[in-house]
């Protein structure tokens, strides 16, 4: 097995070097403190965050006595969070659900009260109910899931069933950051590239507070402070990992594309590009249709093979861009022989940011950021990347079949994620970032940003969203996929919304990942249409994961003029006794991590390294001690049950034993499974193979994971690397070995583009407010675009952002009874000084106004923050009765959610349709473009958060967690000082 | 043997792994249980070995954070060793690491008084003082490999700030970091002699900028005209 361990590195924390403490004689002299012939040491995945660190538990008398990271696991190298290091608490947690539960006949939805139910009586109703929904129209169940880690098999399922209806929780997470990367690079952030962390020698960590990914990042981190790399971070806020950042820029919320831009324009100005790249691995050389007022304007133009074209300044006549003969110009406005005249990409790009608009001072203005700092550090980034270049000698092939005898690097790196993501221009934002590292060549290079198997993909891949759906059907493709067109949107014939949640429409046409948080609005609304099941799995939509969250409980109990729900029917699947919970219909209750099988799939997000083609399993640690089931293990049941033609064999009898065994038989392609490991009926064929009856097994004596490393000439470049690209194709990562060409110009945005204004051939919007989102966002070129929330700023003159504590990061199942020793109340933090000017101190209580609501919180000042933003700690408030808390918990009535500020729908209805508070590219939910106003509290009011829930009745069969918790696995082993020692000794 | 930690204030994010890595083998370690109060309701708190403390230095814009893990000492001059009227509270000649006997401890307190670090606990559940014990009961547990016999918050670090060794072999990691990096006691002053070191942050990383000439659109276009790929 390969060694990870960071610890084996002499240069790092752990070994202890040379030392005599293993003196025999001291050890001797002490009491043997475990006992380990009772104790067993087993290998599973973490499940308290999304970085699925590899874990080893070690059980003592069926309890877990210690939980820490496994040394040889790719992901975390030994090291493990605070989170995962309480996951003890977790499995303890007064709050887990004991069995399936139905709300009481008679009693009203939202009250909490439960009777409990068989599994057998509990899937028997859900089963008569989801037939016959899909006997007639599957889209009225709609199936969104939270953080969970198996979009593939719930994708699946949700396809089998025939509903388009379906989708994870990305859009109100972090759509913005894979759609930009997989419509520019092939790659994006986080689990499709990470920054070059042993050769990078510059670092820009962008919009990233204390999380993902959590461990990786601080393992990175700590490299590059070892060798000196400069990081800087950019944040309006000064926590977590900026603690420990070189320089840090606080700037103002939702700008951070005017600064990425800026820094494109120094770049540009100084001519610090790396030309090379750009024309060979970018589409900058393309030629776009100059032609205002017609169908192909903007468009790349094309042969009669469809291929794009360049310039061929020699023959002084169009040629490929694709071609490997010719010579093809960078700049350059032409004449094509049809006489529609075109200009290159890069003449485009250079026009638009050598615009004194994306100056340093222009961007000062709008960021905040000093002129002479961005211009210093884009000309550090340019230092860095040309004259600090690195050479790693390695003979490969490009795709043009060209050799190379080395890898050149661009020592530049960037991490971004939730600052950049949530905001309404957040595509466009990331785009910015991608143009950044493609102007400094710095994408899967030594140094640079470096793809994570199975990406790079295809800009986009070529997977379409489902469009149709027919009664006892499965969906035609999955219901999620890359539009590139107005024609792959998923809309009737109207141009209204086929999707509940309105993905894929005229509102968000690339919403990759759909939009989580505007499903109970649109149902409760009927618009675009009601449906009858809300099935939700691990998603908390009635507390933290919902904007505007007391409108949407107020929403899930509404009623229509015949007294019945609008939302029929809610299906809750949780391991916990969440908010949503007390809303539910019917509750599923769901096991632990440590009581589980799962998947960390290469179908689904994968947890490769850079240089290594990676997945997990999780397999159970203990057996659960409660009537509950794994969720996986249901779903694959209920679709049996339902007939789900994957789920079923010739005999319409189940097809398969349960998850384990689908995982083990069900292939997505011919030999493409959910585990890349130990493939082929010997297991000795890794990646594509046969089915193997002992792969769970295999995973398990290999600690529950599996690494395919690739060899050296197959890891950087891989856009263009022959090699690879055949390889990647050869597993089935890609459809084909072509070139990922990097779109610097998006085609597929300006198609969109022409649709709103009217132009294009295909399907174009009717409605203005559409027409004019598409032809102000959907620029081909990344752009900066003020907020799309037109929010009065002198009414509500400060940004409210949130973030998650690193001990805390995911919110998920948060609740837990060593963490919370930590953080049981959040504070809403401001600038020390500007707090000052409005003569407010530590620990005020306060009045927070949005546009659409107010709630009162205690305040803490500090100097870390920028002076135009307010933020928080996001979900610690909860409310009473949940989780196993007390009413008189501090998350009850101290802490609070700033999720009642943000309105999910914008504008007004008098005014016409309203939009969803997303990003109008994607649909990414906008929470950080939030504007408050604060006004110190009457000091008579009382000293608790606004607004207060009534507490919750504890499920039947939970019981109160104890007062006093004195958790051990056996009984300690003291050392006891000899009254010699006492006595002779000071 | 003088066994202790190094803390690295240079790459600690304050993420608190160490302090729950602690609390978490320390549960069902020599001293455990950790008594935690209130574990589900108002005022939750518990016994812990090692707390993280973080304060902003500066004025914003050019504030910075500094996060501080706190645990014993290991000191030298143990003070809370002396006050203790029982005998409770020793150093171990052996390894230098500071222990509390449970059975011996009658909970009066003077020891966590004569601690100017805070480093100690009182358990109100068995009425007796707690302490880092730095993993008495993993360091020497010639079951586990070599590797893991280190305290729990070393092993856990995720930006490996932590170091465990012997400060009184010269060559060992601990003594090198102390030589090579500047490792400070805090509160030297005091005169506690303590054994941990804390690493002060490395200078700030430097870095070149490009030298050439800022030129406008038109110039810059005319400067690219010709310019092509190669085949």
């Amino acid at each position: 097995m390969a060694k990870n361990s960071a610890l084996d590195d002499d240069c790092t924390g752990g070994s202890p070097g040379a030392r005599t403490i293993s003196a025999p004689e001291v050890a001797a002299a002490l009491p043997k403190f475990e006992n380990s012939s009772a104790q067993e040491r087993k290998y599973t995945t973490c499940y308290m965050c999304a970085c699925r660190c590899g874990i080893e538990v070690t059980m003592e008398n069926g309890q877990p006595r210690f939980i820490r990271g496994n040394p040889r696991h790719p992901i975390n190298q030994g090291v493990l969070c605070a989170k995962g290091n309480a996951g003890i608490m977790k499995q303890l947690s007064p709050g887990k659900l004991r069995n399936p539960l139905m709300r009481r006949p008679g009693s009203e939805r939202g009250e909490g009260v439960f009777v409990e139910v068989s599994w057998e009586h509990a899937l028997d109703v859900l089963t008569e109910r989801l037939a016959e929904i899909r006997r007639t129209d599957p889209n009225r169940l709609a199936y969104f899931t939270g953080r969970d880690q198996m979009q593939a098999l719930t994708g699946l399922w949700a396809q089998q069933f025939g509903t388009l209806n379906w989708a994870a929780h990305g859009g109100f997470c972090s759509v913005n950051m894979a759609a930009a990367g997989l419509y520019t690079t092939g790659q994006s952030f986080w689990e499709f590239a990470d920054p070059d962390w042993e050769h990078t020698r510059y670092f820009l960590l962008w919009g990233v507070a204390e999380d993902h990914a959590s461990n990786p990042l601080k393992i990175g981190i700590e490299k590059l402070k070892r060798r000196g790399a400069k990081f800087v971070a950019v944040n309006p806020v000064r926590t977590g990992y900026q603690a420990v950042a070189d320089e840090w820029l606080p700037i103002r919320p939702g700008t951070d594309g005017m600064l990425a831009l800026a820094f494109c324009h120094v770049l540009l100005s100084r001519n610090q590009i790396d030309w090379s790249f750009l024309g060979r691995y970018t589409n900058a050389s393309f030629l776009v249709v100059q032609n205002p007022g017609h169908s192909d304007d903007g468009l790349i133009a094309r042969n009669d093979d469809g291929e794009p074209l360049a310039w061929d300044p020699q023959a002084k006549a169009p040629v490929s861009g694709m071609s490997v003969d010719a010579e093809r110009a960078l700049f350059g406005e032409y004449t094509l022989p049809d006489g529609r005249s075109v200009k290159t990409v890069m003449s485009l790009v250079a026009e638009r940011y050598l615009d004194e608009g994306y100056s340093p001072e222009a961007a000062s203005k709008v960021c905040g950021i000093p002129a002479a700092d961005i211009e210093r550090i884009a000309l550090e980034m340019a230092h860095v990347a040309f004259k600090e270049s690195i050479e790693i000698p390695c003979e490969w092939t490009d795709w043009a079949g060209r050799k190379h005898d080395r890898f050149i690097g661009r020592p530049v790196s960037m991490h971004a994620m939730r600052g950049i993501s949530a905001h309404s221009n957040g595509f466009q934002t990331c785009r910015a970032l991608h143009l950044l590292q493609i102007f400094l060549g710095s994408v899967d290079v030594p140094g640079g940003h470096r793809a994570k198997p199975p990406y790079p993909r295809q800009t986009p891949p070529p997977i379409r969203p489902a469009k149709a759906s027919a009664p006892s059907e499965p969906l035609a493709s999955p219901p999620l996929g890359f539009p590139t067109g107005p024609e792959d949107l998923a809309i009737d014939e109207a141009g209204n919304p086929l999707r509940i949640d309105k993905a894929y429409s005229w509102d968000a046409p690339l919403a990759n990942h759909g939009l989580m948080h505007m499903v109970i609005t649109n149902a409760v609304n009927g618009d675009p249409y009601p449906i009858d099941t809300l099935l939700l799995f691990m998603a908390n939509m009635a507390w933290n994961s919902s904007m505007n969250t007391g409108s949407v409980r107020e929403m899930l109990v509404s009623k229509d003029e015949q007294g019945e729900y609008r939302l029929p029917f809610l299906v809750v699947v949780d391991a916990f006794h969440s908010e949503t919970v007390n809303f539910a219909d019917l509750v599923l209750p769901d096991t632990t991590y440590l009581e589980r099988y799962d998947t960390i799939s290469l179908l689904d997000r994968p947890i490769s390294e850079p240089d290594a083609v990676c997945d997990a399993i999780r397999a159970p640690i203990m057996e659960p001690d409660r009537n509950v089931r794994p969720w996986q293990d249901v779903m694959v049941e209920l679709g049996a049950r339902l007939g789900l033609p994957a789920f079923i064999d010739d005999d319409n009898k189940p097809r398969y034993e349960g998850y384990t065994d689908f995982i083990t038989r069900y292939e997505k392609a011919p030999g493409i499974g959910f585990l890349a490991g130990w493939r082929g009926e010997d297991g000795d064929t890794p990646m594509r193979g046969a089915p193997n009856p002992d792969q769970w097994d295999r995973y398990i004596e290999n600690e529950g994971f599996f690494q395919y490393h690739l060899p050296e000439h197959m890891r950087f470049y891989r856009f263009a690397n022959r090699d690879y690209l055949e390889w990647a194709r050869d597993v089935g990562f890609n459809p084909t070995a072509e070139p990922i060409i990097m779109e610097i110009y998006s085609e597929p945005l300006q198609r969109f583009r022409l649709a709103g204004q009217g132009l294009y051939d295909g399907p174009c919007p009717t409605r203005a407010d559409q027409k004019e989102r598409l032809v102000h966002h959907f620029d081909p070129l990344p752009a900066y675009f003020p907020l799309v929330s037109k929010t009065d700023e002198s009414a509500y003159p400060l940004h409210a952002v949130t973030q998650r504590p690193m001990h805390m990061y995911h919110s998920w199942d948060s609740q837990n009874a060593w963490l919370r020793q930590i953080t049981a109340q959040n504070f809403l933090f401001m600038n020390r000084a500007r707090a000052e000017s409005m003569d407010l101190q530590d620990d005020d209580w306060v009045w927070v106004t949005s546009s659409n609501g107010r709630i009162r919180v205690q305040i803490r000042l500090m100097e870390g923050c920028q002076t135009d933003t307010v933020w928080t700690w996001n979900a610690i408030g909860k409310q009473g009765g949940n989780w196993g808390l007390s009413e008189d918990a501090p998350e009850v009535k101290r802490g609070f959610l700033l999720n009642h500020l943000i309105p999910e729908l914008l504008g007004s209805a008098e005014e016409g349709r309203m939009q969803s508070n997303s990003d109008p590219v994607t649909g990414q939910a906008a929470w950080y473009d939030l504007r408050v106003r604060i006004e110190k509290a009457d000091p008579e009011e009382p000293a608790e958060s606004w607004p207060q829930f009534s507490a919750t009745q504890r499920p039947p069969g939970l019981e109160a967690g104890p007062d006093r918790l004195r958790y051990h696995t056996h009984e300690p082993v003291r050392i006891n000082r000899t009254l010699r020692d006492i006595l002779t000794r000071k | 043997m003088r066994l202790g930690l190094v803390i690295d204030m240079d790459t600690c994010v304050g993420c608190q792994a160490c302090v729950v890595a602690c609390k978490q083998w320390n549960s069902s370690g020599t001293l455990g249980p950790l008594t935690d109060y209130h574990a589900y309701a108002d005022d939750p708190s518990g016994v812990a070995f090692n707390r993280v403390r973080s304060y902003e230095v500066g004025d914003y814009p050019h504030s910075k954070t500094v996060n501080m893990p706190m645990s014993c000492l290991h000191c030298d001059t143990a003070e809370c060793v002396t006050v203790c009227p029982t005998g409770a509270s020793y150093k171990r000649e052996e390894d230098g690491i500071v222990l509390v006997d449970q059975d011996k401890c009658m909970g009066c307190n003077l020891c966590a008084w004569a601690c100017p670090y805070g480093a100690r606990e009182l358990d109100d559940s068995t009425g007796v003082m707690k302490k880092c014990t730095l993993c008495v009961d993993r360091i020497y547990d010639e079951s586990l490999p070599e590797n893991d016999r280190q305290p729990a918050c070393v092993l856990t670090c995720p930006t490996h700030a932590r170091f465990f060794g012997d400060f009184d072999d010269p060559d060992s990691k601990v003594s090198r970091l102390v030589r090579d990096r500047g490792g400070q006691q805090p509160m030297a002053e005091l005169g506690y002699n303590p054994v941990n070191r804390y690493l002060p942050p490395r200078p700030k990383a430097q870095a070149e900028q490009a030298d050439t000439e800022a030129k406008p659109l038109q110039e810059r276009l005319r400067e690219w005209a010709d310019m092509s790929i190669a085949p």
